[in-house]
């Protein structure tokens, strides 16, 4: 259970390396998660080639959802809109490291769900990722 | 499985007829229960009852002639006189069951909003009202175009009454409110708000959800017309609430759900309604969870509800007067004077969803979010609290663990 709040969590949430919002942006989308109330806001730059070349998040919630952020937006930039597309929950828990019970995966997954959301150009995001 | 104990007076021997409270969490902790607003533990004796309909008397109710249906149905019935009498109810006519508070209130909206409430009606709600309270209305505003008037929160968490006193002479037809906050635990002067909005001549409804459980309530003493409660915040099962209604306003409302049970007669093409209160029970009924519900009343009745009420009041300011040594933590609402046995507060720097999870692993089940109360959080502008409750079986010792729990989320995460 400690490993839930393993140091990479906490330090990631108390000082994250990707606050922020861009304007102008090439994507953006917002969402909560209406069991907690949890919103994030994802912003994306790319280039011509259609790669991240810059991604910011904002919002609040849980040091779950906000340590997922910023890793997330980590682990995108340099990759290809397409393939971002193509990121799964296991993608996520790999970059979180840790294992989550069905509540906090929600916190967790957040962030992915509004990144894809934002990039797929979706009127909403949806749990199917 | 055995019967509750006759209560001695002793609210520290009261835990051993609860066997969830012996258990242990996955950290390997004891638990310590701190999350009754969201639903009581139960004790034996109410397991016992739903135990004994299903291995002896397992029947269904009202229309059998055998032994077992004789039983099944006495059982039931009788379960409703208890409860009845419990709330001051003038007669077991006024006592339907629903599935929960919820659905008592959505009978309403349904059954005497439909009929009752027309283009322009104004229907009263406040701003501490739970989603249960405040979407069946919204439903009901969005098709009949009937108007919403809230009556507003005070900073210090208290119904600014004399905002009420202005929308009352706006002449609503109805005024529904909370009888006690889920959130900011403030017991409400549900007797003054309904005299005043019946001198105003609108018909009253009071979610007694959480002050049901808690302290002594009588339909008659308020004069409200409808009260909806849930069984199981109040040591019964899950499955069944109640909806008490003023006869006279049951007599004059269409039906809720059709089917069986609900009938008197039925052609191909029309249908004559049955009695009260069965004209609002379509459909076999909850039938082994009443029974509980009956049990838990008689458990309740057992230790006394001016009892358990002085027993919530001194845990809630034990629970204050700690809490508030604490100068990173903040707490929402009232003073312990004029609240019920829940405490949400904020943690400086910490989300309430990650101060939940570290209180687990001590073992202290809190509950975070918005507690079905959005708008709410939103007067008080913040997105979610922690919120820790109390109920008959919780001790002093509870609380202080939960204070040592708290200290350590703060080292660790604050």
């Amino acid at each position: 259970m400690d490993d839930l709040y393993r140091e990479l969590i906490i330090e990631r949430n108390r000082s994250p390396h990707f606050r922020g919002e861009l304007e102008p942006n090439d994507y953006t989308f917002q969402d909560e998660n209406p069991l907690c109330g949890d919103n994030i806001r994802i912003d994306v730059r790319t280039d011509d080639a259609g790669f991240i070349t810059e991604a910011a998040f904002s919002g609040h919630g849980c040091a779950i959802s906000q340590a997922s952020s910023d890793l997330l937006i980590e682990s995108v930039i340099g990759k290809s809109v397409e393939d971002v597309k193509k990121m799964t929950k296991e993608d996520v828990l790999d970059l979180l490291g840790i294992e989550l019970g069905p509540v906090r995966l929600k916190c967790a997954l957040l962030p992915l769900k509004v990144i894809k959301a934002g990039l797929y150009g979706m009127g909403e995001a949806t749990d199917t990722l | 499985m055995k019967d509750c104990k006759q209560f001695t007076g002793d609210f520290d021997t009261l835990k051993a007829e609860f066997p969830t409270l012996w258990r242990k969490v996955s950290s390997g902790a004891d638990l310590v229960y701190l999350d009754s607003a969201a639903t009581s533990q139960k004790p034996d004796c109410v397991l016992q009852a739903m135990d004994e309909y299903y291995r002896l008397s397992n029947a269904n109710i009202h229309r059998g002639i055998h032994t077992l249906a004789e039983e099944a149905t006495a059982a039931y019935e009788n379960a409703r006189k208890r409860i009845a009498a419990f709330i001051g109810a003038a007669s077991s006519k006024e006592v339907v069951f629903t599935r929960n508070a919820t659905e008592a209130i959505n009978l309403i909206a349904y059954s005497w909003g439909r009929k009752n409430l027309n283009a322009g009606d104004i229907v009263v709600l406040s701003e501490m009202e739970h989603h249960a309270n405040l979407v069946p209305w919204q439903i009901l505003a969005e098709e009949r175009d009937i108007r919403l008037e809230f009556i507003p929160v005070t900073a210090e968490g208290l119904l600014d009454m004399e905002s009420y006193q202005e929308i009352l002479a706006l002449e609503p037809k109805l005024v529904s409110f909370t009888h006690m906050s889920n959130v900011l635990g403030t017991i409400n002067p549900a007797k003054e708000i309904i005299s005043q909005a019946k001198a105003a001549g609108a018909v009253t409804l009071l979610d007694a959800a959480q002050s049901l459980p808690h302290f002594p309530v009588d339909v008659a003493d308020l004069d409200a017309d409808f009260l909806a409660f849930s069984g199981h915040k109040m040591c019964g099962p899950t499955g069944v609430g109640v909806l008490y209604g003023r006869e006279a306003l049951l007599r004059d409302m269409p039906p809720f759900l059709g089917g069986g049970d609900m009938i008197r007669k039925v052609y191909l093409r029309s249908f004559v309604s049955n009695e009260l209160p069965y004209k609002f029970e379509a459909g076999t009924g909850a039938i082994a969870e009443v029974i509980g519900l009956g049990a838990a009343v008689d458990f309740l009745s057992g230790i006394g509800m001016d009892n358990v009420d002085a027993h919530g009041r001194e845990i809630t300011q034990y629970a204050m007067q700690v809490l508030d040594e604490l100068p990173w933590l903040h707490i929402l609402g009232p003073g312990a004077d004029k609240r019920g046995g829940v405490v949400a507060f904020t943690l400086d720097g910490v989300h309430p969803h990650d101060v939940a999870q570290i209180l687990d692993w001590d073992g202290v089940a809190v509950r975070a979010g918005h507690h079905c109360a959005m708008p709410l959080h939103e007067r008080f502008s913040v997105p979610a609290t922690t919120r820790a409750s109390f109920y008959i079986y919780n001790s002093h010792n509870d609380v202080d663990v939960l204070v040592e729990s708290l200290r350590k989320v703060k080292k660790m995460l604050g």
